[in-house]
């Protein structure tokens, strides 16, 4: 929505320009439509990851955090992906002045970081998780597989509560957000 | 409270826009209306660029003219094709045969064009084939390909057919490991780490005639091999290949492939192995594979099945092999034109690292090595790095150059070509592919003399961007202009197959070299008819020779009597033309095969065996002139035993007592 509403000024900007300023170039700019596939337009297809978790009422932040990263076209791609996803109360979980920063501008870098990091190359089904196993996501950090009465841990840190699979890959529904480990 | 920042952000950033609006260069996304002007070749004007297109899973390879996308020829390399005949005609049924006999099919991946110092020469242009491993020749006189060579100990030719400077060789690596020919592959599959090799093969290219020929192979841990790219100028003599699956994965290598934080760009100082060959190094080992040649001069094609080549074991010869490891999963593997430069695209990575050729060189003299993989010297991975990209985007996958110190990656999950620069590594324009882009193609762009007009990148899903055509979509390729700082996205085109990689070359290189006809006094085809005085109909026992001729607008003969049920009948057609653009066609109806299409001064033959007596029409198809419909004829079939006496005849007029009789 907030692009649509950007290019389109933009959009009516540059005809003007062209309008009054250059009169010898008749071409008028045609301005493409930003991103990728989540522009598709498929309702009858499998839903990806991202339209799984845009359907999911338990994931607003993720879905805001995705837009805010710049991760949705990515997310939209042919994958295979598997994406473990925060619900909103594990966000809830995180310090909100920290969350409020990371949604800035300034900090995009930091919140890419963080999202890369709850997801892998390859769809992988949470019965084929193994104890010990660790994953490498796509930030380049890896993170580690437990399980604990038939539980799947991450980090220790965030438990599987639902697997949803979806056309691209598979999301893994997680009670926590997976923090990177720090760089040296 | 999001909600109102998120909307605060808007407001700036459509201020943003409302002061840069108004400039004159365009944004970057923004498809303006001056690319139709720059994609425009007005009709009857020649492209400036060829572009020879892999066709993937169609096996052949295409041949475009840039910029406008259009498509000039589809030639036909490892997969049949009835339309031009090709594996259907007698000649050219030997150019398919393997060791694994006659093959209809294969997947073809890579395009590479010849090079002369280190310069795309426009002789001869290479495909691989991935599935039943062979690497072509085509010729670009004809546009033909004139030579397949199967590679033994292989499964699966992916790291090909990349080349040296000078086309000394043209290499082969393979993407499965398997268990050498020489052995019993009767074996558990669990048994992968203790049975499966990795072969490379370096295959000779004849100076002037281009002929190929195995110079020897190398043994190797097996892994799988990716890609691969010769050094250049100062790391001419090397060779890298990249590899993946280290971890020896047998099975879902979607997960078991990526275990491992590094895996390898694997260095060849093919230079060494040569010493070693001259040194009587080389064992002869025993296998079977097939040589396959079309001779312009008999316009047929020979098939030899070969018994033995010459193997390197790189773990005994220590200097000859090093590994570099090379972040997850390494796909690509690009040198860039200084030849100083190798840059690795892990396909799992966060970052793209850039070796040095330089620190590599150093690091091998000062053994420099963190340990060996499977008796293969590992060097340190930052003794042999110039640098990292850091968050380039997401997926890399390939890397063309521009020859001006830039590099441009396609990144596949991010859906991108990013240009960076080499000596800094810091990323300097973006540009969105629609979408999934895999390989890409700069004009000339991995040779030492790049000609960065264009950048051309080859996706791999088009949803939403050509009408739908049901489940599966136009294959498509979009072409930017690099010739500004900005990527400036000016075509989208459909191809043929699946494009893999492609390569590009000014049209001014190849363009003279095309071949008009074949001089009919120089055709040596054992059943050439040099006239329509010499066309005749042979009978061998039950072979049946049509010694025919085609020429505007008629064959000759045209009328053929006492072929019998139970007959192979070879319906060889010489075009007596002597002018360009004019093919004449062959088929004959029921014919269990295809058609022929004879190229001027060429003979082709087609085999025939009719199952039934009657009436049989024969006809031209390729719509050679005015009284192209008048190009016809029949053949009268008998039933087995029959004594109908064996007749043929051109334009003989009917005698009235022999007019049919009820």
């Amino acid at each position: 929505m907030k692009k649509y509403g950007i290019l389109a000024i933009a959009c009516m900007l540059t005809i003007a320009c062209n309008n009054t300023e250059t009169p010898a170039d008749t071409s008028s700019t045609t301005t493409a439509v930003a991103g990728g596939q989540e522009n598709v337009q498929d309702n009858d297809s499998q839903k990806d990851v991202v339209k799984v978790a845009v359907g999911s009422k338990d994931h607003t932040t993720l879905v805001a955090a995705l837009k805010q990263a710049d991760l949705v076209t990515s997310l939209s791609n042919a994958g295979p992906f598997t994406v473990f996803a925060p619900t909103d109360a594990a966000f809830g979980k995180v310090d909100k002045a920290t969350l409020d920063a990371l949604m800035t501008d300034e900090k995009k870098a930091d919140l890419q970081n963080i999202l890369q990091y709850h997801v892998t190359v390859s769809a992988i089904k949470a019965e084929s998780l193994q104890d010990g196993q660790t994953l490498g996501m796509v930030n380049g950090d890896n993170i580690t597989v437990s399980i604990k009465d038939g539980k799947v841990w991450l980090n220790n840190s965030a438990m599987i509560v639902a697997s949803v699979p979806a056309a691209n890959g598979i999301v893994h529904v997680i009670d926590g957000v997976l923090l990177p480990p720090a760089k040296q | 409270m999001k909600k109102l920042h998120l909307a605060g952000l808007g407001l700036l950033s459509a201020a943003f826009f409302m002061q840069t609006g108004c400039k004159p260069k365009n944004a970057n996304n923004a498809v303006t209306a001056d690319a139709a002007a720059k994609a425009y070749v007005a009709p009857g004007k020649y492209d400036e660029f060829y572009n020879f297109v892999s066709g993937g899973f169609s096996g052949q390879m295409s041949v475009y003219g840039l910029p406008s996308g259009r498509l000039l020829r589809v030639i036909p390399v490892f997969s049949v094709d009835p339309e031009k005949g090709w594996g259907y005609s007698e000649e050219t049924k030997p150019m398919l045969n393997t060791s694994h006999g006659f093959v209809p099919w294969d997947d073809l991946h890579h395009t590479e064009l010849s090079q002369t110092n280190g310069e795309i020469d426009g002789r001869w242009v290479f495909g691989n084939a991935n599935n039943t491993p062979r690497v072509a020749r085509i010729d670009l006189g004809t546009f033909r390909t004139n030579e397949i060579i199967e590679l033994p100990n292989s499964a699966g030719n992916h790291s090909s057919p990349f080349i040296t400077e000078n086309t000394e060789y043209v290499v082969a690596g393979t993407r499965f490991s398997v268990p050498p020919d020489n052995v019993n592959g009767d074996i558990p599959i669990s048994s992968y780490k203790q049975n499966f090799k990795g072969y490379i093969s370096f295959i000779s290219v004849g100076k002037e005639d281009g002929k190929m020929d195995i110079a020897f192979q190398l043994q190797l841990p097996g892994v799988n091999f990716d890609l691969s790219h010769a050094g250049k100028g100062k790391s001419h003599g090397w060779f890298f290949f990249s590899c993946y699956n280290t971890e020896q994965a047998n099975t879902l290598l979607e997960v078991n492939a990526s275990q491992r934080d590094k895996d390898f760009i694997l260095a060849v100082n093919w230079k060494k192995a040569e010493e070693y060959l001259k040194a009587g190094k080389g064992k002869k080992v025993a296998t079977k594979y097939a040589h396959n040649v079309y001779d312009e001069k008999t316009h047929t094609a020979k098939s030899e099945i070969k018994t033995e080549v010459l193997v390197l074991d790189a773990k005994e010869l220590k200097d000859i092999c090093y590994f570099i490891p090379c972040p997850k999963s390494p796909h690509g593997c690009d040198v860039d034109p200084t030849g100083e430069y190798i840059v690795g695209s892990g396909k799992l990575a966060a970052l793209i690292p850039v070796f040095s050729f330089d620190k590599l060189q150093k690091a091998i003299a000062n053994k420099q090595f963190e340990g060996d993989y499977e008796g293969i010297p590992v060097v340190k991975y930052d003794a042999a790095l110039h640098g990292e990209v850091q968050k380039p985007g997401l997926g890399p996958l390939h890397t063309e150059f521009d020859g001006k110190g830039n590099a441009y990656t396609t990144f596949f999950v991010s859906s991108e070509v990013v240009k960076w620069n080499i000596k800094d590594l810091k990323v300097v324009d973006r540009a969105p592919t629609f979408y999934s882009v895999g390989h890409l193609c700069i004009p000339g762009g991995d040779s030492k003399k790049p000609n960065a007009k264009y950048v051309i990148a080859y996706n791999k899903i088009t949803k939403d961007r050509y009408l739908p055509t049901g489940p599966e979509l136009a294959q498509s390729a979009q072409l930017y202009d690099i010739s500004g700082d900005k990527m400036q996205l000016i075509l989208d085109f459909p191809t043929i197959g699946e494009p893999h990689y492609a390569q590009a070359v000014a049209a001014d290189v190849i363009k003279n070299r095309s071949v008009k006809f074949f001089k009919i006094e120089e055709n040596a085809h054992p059943y050439v008819a040099k006239g329509e005085a010499n066309s005749k109909v042979v009978r061998e026992g039950n072979k049946v020779h049509v010694y025919m001729t085609s020429v505007r607008s008629h064959f000759s003969p045209d009328n053929i009597e006492g072929v019998r049920v139970g007959d192979e009948v070879y319906f060889h057609v010489t075009n007596l033309e002597q002018d360009w653009d004019v093919p004449h066609g062959f088929a004959v109806k029921g014919a269990s095969n295809a058609e022929l299409l004879i190229m001027p001064g060429e003979t082709q033959t087609l085999k025939w065996v009719p199952e039934k007596s009657g009436m049989y029409p024969i006809y031209c198809t390729d719509f050679c002139s005015a009284l192209h419909q008048e190009m016809q004829g029949y053949v009268r079939v008998s039933p087995a035993g029959s004594n109908v006496p064996l007749t043929f005849s051109t334009g003989k007029t009917q005698p009235k007592e022999s007019a049919p009789k009820k």
